[in-house]
């Protein structure tokens, strides 16, 4: 137990500090949440919506943040250890592949930190947003279960995207539909019915709302909790294709290739 | 004849050399995909706010995203050369400069007119916007203009390129100003003063306030002045982009710093 987490915390540690480095990834954690809340909050402002908007647009931009972060992070993972040369010894090692992976994917959502915390100092230092919470505790027990949702979310998808021949191209294809249907700038009953199936499934949906059910007031528990059970979803879904990977690159001896 | 010959099939074969890896399972979800999925984005963004109609939206972004293949295309084509250690074998021939390197803007232009074209097809299609016959050919024109402009950028964040590491962190950069600061999804008047003095020296602001006076049922005439100030701004950016790049070339080699990463 005690090595599983010592692994845990020294590949999320690492890989947290590896991204804090890169450009990219800085650009989409902090600067990028900070225009598009820019662009929220004027949108609202100056629509039928000018005094509510802030924090709305504030929590919203931040997990618009978090996303691209998993979606750009985990998805390009795997591909990303081949293209380094790494992935043979990320395999080989004593250790299950899922307790090398997984601290990655999670490390690419803790970034997502960085968005929530840029966001919310952009909206307090510009223009003056209060951050009284109605509920701090569950707010940070809704940042962590999203976090850890949406990282756990990350390691289907780097389980997934590898199998792709262009997994980039699908990182730049979900990045606006995932904001759209999780309802992440506006209320999903303005969407059609049919997306609604599509945005229940996705941890997003409810770390928003826990999020902001914990800000402004309301139940965050349920959201919560929906958060921890498609967690638990993504991980046993995250469990077999990341096996069904490994399995069949070994077979294939395709692990190296690009 | 022979900068003719340079600017056309040069450009023509250093698209296809420095984009080989453009297969269309790539291109469809990302230059035709994500941007398609941008305008539903803020076409549902502006309807929860209760700001302006589809309308609205649909021409800012159908408009904004021809910046897509200009600005990244650019930084790639110019970057990619770098990258790919052909920069000085390109740089050695005494080939007219003008005519190497707007050349290679060419195809990033009509990529941009395609990304756009699409935009405004799928806007059409799936929300509550739609243009008469006698407004499409004007608008593709604002379309053509604003994409030049946008290349135009694109190329100075290229010549950049030749000097600095992370190109592509600035062009990523610069689509969020974009989006912020041309009036793309925000009414320019409802931004403060200061952004809205940025916004008239960028590209792509003109450009779609034109359409967007177009769609309402302006005519050319009327929207000339936008027209010209776009192609102005986009002249304007071109000429430095092309003062850069002599610059950077000039200094590089004086460094040996071409091609170093």
């Amino acid at each position: 137990m005690s090595r599983s987490f010592r692994l845990f915390w020294t590949g999320w540690l690492f890989n947290m500090k590896n991204l804090t480095m890169s450009g990219f990834f800085i650009l989409n954690a902090t600067i990028m949440p900070i225009f598009f809340a820019t662009i929220a909050h004027y949108m609202f402002a100056s629509g039928s919506r000018p005094g509510s908007g802030l924090l709305y647009a504030s929590l919203g931009a931040g997990m618009m943040g978090i996303w691209s972060s998993v979606l750009f992070g985990s998805g390009g993972l795997i591909q990303w250890q081949r293209w380094q040369g790494t992935l043979e010894y990320v395999i080989s090692v004593p250790p299950r592949l899922i307790q090398v992976v997984l601290p990655m994917t999670v490390a690419t959502a803790s970034i997502g930190l960085y968005s929530i915390a840029s966001t919310l100092l952009w909206g307090r230092l510009i223009f003056g947003l209060p951050l009284d919470f109605i509920h701090p505790g569950w707010f940070i027990v809704a940042l962590v279960a999203s976090i850890v949702s949406l990282g756990l979310l990350g390691l289907v998808l780097s389980s997934t995207f590898v199998l792709l021949r262009n997994a980039n191209s699908m990182s730049n294809l979900l990045e606006y539909p995932v904001w759209l249907v999780t309802g992440l700038l506006i209320s999903l009953s303005l969407l059609p019915g049919w997306t609604r199936p599509i945005s229940w499934i996705l941890a997003p949906t409810w770390g928003i709302r826990g999020l902001r059910q914990a800000a402004v007031g309301g139940d965050p528990l349920f959201p919560i909790l929906m958060c921890v059970a498609l967690g638990l979803i993504y991980l046993a879904i995250g469990h077999f294709t990341l096996g069904y990977f490994e399995v069949r690159a070994r077979k294939s001896a395709t692990l190296s290739l690009r | 004849m022979n900068s003719v010959r340079i600017f056309f099939i040069g450009g023509y074969l250093a698209y296809r050399a420095l984009f080989n890896w453009i297969h269309w399972t790539m291109y469809v979800p990302t230059m035709l995909g994500g941007p398609i999925f941008q305008i539903l984005f803020f076409a549902y963004v502006g309807r929860y706010a209760g700001l302006r109609s589809d309308e609205f939206f649909v021409i800012g972004n159908a408009v904004a995203i021809s910046s897509l293949g200009g600005i990244f295309g650019m930084a790639m084509t110019i970057g990619g050369e770098r990258w790919t250690q052909t920069l000085s074998s390109i740089l050695v021939t005494p080939a007219n400069r003008l005519a190497l390197f707007l050349g290679r803007a060419v195809p990033n232009l009509l990529n941009g007119v395609i990304v756009s074209s699409v935009g405004f097809l799928v806007g059409w299609l799936l929300l509550d916007f739609s243009l008469t016959p006698t407004e499409v050919p004007i608008i593709a024109l604002i379309v053509v203009v604003t994409s030049f402009s946008c290349t135009a950028f694109g190329t100075m964040i290229g010549a950049f390129g030749l000097r600095g590491r992370d190109i592509f962190f600035f062009a990523n950069l610069m689509i969020f100003v974009f989006l912020l600061f041309c009036g793309v999804n925000v009414p320019l008047d409802a931004l403060p003063e200061w952004m809205r003095h940025i916004s008239n020296v960028l590209p792509l602001t003109h450009g779609i306030q034109a359409a967007r006076r177009v769609a309402d049922g302006a005519s050319l005439a009327d929207v000339s002045g936008l027209v010209w100030t776009e192609l102005f701004i986009g002249l304007c950016y071109a000429a430095f982009a092309y003062a850069l790049l002599r610059l950077f070339e000039f200094d590089g080699r004086r460094r040996a710093t071409l091609e170093t990463m």
